[in-house]
């Protein structure tokens, strides 16, 4: 089991160098470089030489992968090109409020949809299963700041019971922060909730139509003893899967929150740059993100395979 | 299981052929609507698309123009009309591309397997080991944002979603007995292909063109909403909304209408391909006892 976990932990340290490569190739082989990107419109081909010549952007494209690869490693993650302060800095600031709404976000969504799931699969093909599954399947389709404009609009704008704007001040009490995060911590709850749900429905419910399942329910067991001690030991590895891939999936959902609420997370920090075009920060969000993402995957796998001991002796 | 096609039933229209559900009926007209306004729309639209009608920002709906006016005075009710044919157009393009990269390298990875498999699989597991928006976002944070980077970035990262699914339903298919004795017989790969593996892979690549035509339209107008995507003054749903959002205080439903619109046309193809999908199917064990 040991050893399965461990190349695992390789191929996903191999994913993330591939990461590397394609966040360092796409921002940095294009045409028009940093230079040219700080220099903006107005440069001049001298000023572009020289400033090339400065930050030593005539070097080899490879010698500079390394080191900028070097710099990750040591935490170093360069200088925003916008602000001219240390990524790791502004990174740093910005970090705390992501990370609190899609925790909180988990917290909320992750039980609900297993309950929902379950609930649904039990049912299926009833009421309530078909109910559950026409809105879900809605509910995926419609984007996240639909959802998160009209809860704006009915709780802060017309009804003022909670905030529309989630950002937070350190003086605040319970309350006042219960008021900030509930709209942008409900909008990426529902985001994620339906996809779970889902998941964990169909998940369920493949494990319902295989052979040894048909064998148990013609055995005469309770509906209730099927789902609880014949199904759900097989299906906890897909579902693992999925709240790990949803819970990355955040990371998108997250975007749209913030700019939605004006929440000073990571991701603002990162449309900000990509709209400054910033390289360096766009680099080090980028790696960020791509290593929580990573690590979330690995995470689900070692899971399942502690929930089912098949997993552990690949064919 | 049963085929529930097989039975032949006679066929009074081709609408109960369908057998559509209510939803999938009601999906169908929403989408046929749209599409209707999509081809139509500049004989519909009272007035242009960057055109300023009034001098009252975010007016109400019904005064100034039908669905009032937004943050520069324009007429919603018409650009919502222009907008919905940038919004279609671009999903279509974007999907389309990602069909042509997704599906002939997947069935190639399939067919030719060894090394070409695994490098090309490799490659896909990298960048699917990013999270889509986040791809997207580097890449146009490199190149800066237009028409063509927009569409071939959303494209190309959606390519990797069918890449995986036409490689696994190749795999799936060219294991079957049929391809086997199809290859016993001495076909090429090509006649493989295309005679065995490409009509049996049909329904499922049709469902996944429905499904990334959604996701399609929800990841440029999520894109359009930050402001990276499509630019003004041109008209498009998600940049409706990112524009007049601010409106949403003083009372304005400029943000809330485009977004609904989005809203409807993901929604009913979400619903429609479901459908499409559940006729594909049989039932589970559990609806088979409750029966």
């Amino acid at each position: 089991m040991y050893r399965i976990i461990l190349t695992r932990l390789a191929q996903g340290l191999l994913t993330l160098l591939l990461a590397s490569i394609i966040v360092f190739g796409a921002t940095e082989i294009l045409p028009g470089d940093v230079a040219a990107a700080i220099l903006g419109q107005s440069r001049t081909e001298e000023a572009l030489a020289a400033l090339r010549e400065e930050m030593g952007l005539n070097r080899p494209a490879i010698e500079r992968y390394f080191d900028w690869l070097g710099g990750l490693l040591r935490g170093d993650l360069g200088t925003s090109l916008a602000t001219d302060r240390p990524v790791a800095d502004m990174i740093e600031s910005r970090m705390w409020n992501t990370l609190r709404l899609a925790l909180l976000a988990a917290a909320i969504s992750v039980p609900l949809s297993l309950a929902f799931g379950l609930w649904s699969a039990m049912r299926a093909g009833g009421r309530v299963d078909k109910t559950l599954a026409m809105t879900t399947l809605a509910l995926i389709a419609v984007p996240e700041f639909f959802i998160g404009l009209i809860l704006m609009k009915v709780f802060a704008v017309e009804l003022k019971w909670l905030s529309a704007s989630a950002n937070t001040r350190p003086y605040f009490d319970f309350w006042q922060n219960f008021r900030a995060l509930a709209l942008p911590v409900a909008t990426l709850s529902f985001a994620v909730l339906a996809h779970m749900m889902r998941m964990t429905r169909s998940s369920v419910i493949n494990i319902f139509t295989s052979p040894y399942m048909e064998m148990a329910a013609l055995k005469g067991l309770p509906k209730r003893r099927l789902v609880i001690r014949h199904a759900l030991p097989n299906a906890l590895s897909p579902i693992l899967t999925v709240i790990a891939l949803n819970l990355s999936y955040m990371v998108s959902g997250v975007i749209i929150v913030e700019t939605v609420f004006g929440v000073p997370g990571l991701t603002r920090l990162l449309v900000d740059a990509v709209t400054l075009r910033d390289i360096p920060l766009i680099q080090a969000c980028a790696m960020i993100f791509g290593t929580v993402y990573i690590l979330l995957n690995l995470l689900a796998y070692v899971l399942s395979i502690m929930a089912n001991p098949r997993l552990r002796y690949p064919k | 299981m049963s085929d529930v096609s097989d039975h032949g039933a006679p066929r009074a229209s081709v609408f109960a052929g369908l057998r559509l559900t209510w939803t999938a009926g009601l999906a169908g007209a929403i989408l046929l609507f749209w599409l209707v306004l999509a081809l139509f729309g500049p004989w519909i639209a009272p007035h242009g698309e960057a055109e300023i009608i009034s001098g009252t920002t975010f007016a109400p709906i019904g005064e100034g123009g039908l669905l009032g006016t937004d943050k520069l005075g324009r007429d919603v009710f018409s650009r919502l009309i222009y907008g919905v044919r940038t919004t279609m157009l671009l999903a279509l393009i974007t999907t389309l591309i990602s069909f042509a990269f997704g599906v002939t390298l997947g069935f190639a990875a399939a067919i030719l397997k060894g090394w070409f498999d695994v490098v090309i699989s490799r490659i896909v597991e990298a960048f699917m080991a990013f999270p889509s928006t986040l791809l997207a976002l580097v890449v146009i944070g490199a190149f800066g944002t237009s028409i063509t980077v927009l569409v071939l970035t959303v494209g190309l990262v959606l390519s990797t979603g069918v890449f995986r699914v036409s490689r696994a339903l190749g795999y799936d298919i060219g294991v079957m007995d049929f391809v086997e004795a199809a290859r016993a017989r001495g076909e090429g790969t090509w006649w493989i292909l295309t005679r065995e593996i490409l009509p049996n892979s049909m329904a499922p690549l049709i469902a996944e063109f429905g499904l990334r035509f959604t996701f399609s339209i929800l990841f440029l107008s999520g894109l359009s909403f930050l402001g990276l995507g499509v630019q003004e003054p041109a008209a498009d749903w998600g940049l409706m909304v990112q524009e007049n959002v601010g409106g949403l205080f003083l009372g304005s439903s400029a943000a809330l209408i485009p977004a609904a619109c989005i809203a409807s046309l993901t929604v009913s193809m979400n619903l429609l391909v479901d459908w499409f999908q559940q006729r594909q199917q049989g039932e589970t064990v559990l609806e088979k006892i409750d029966q």
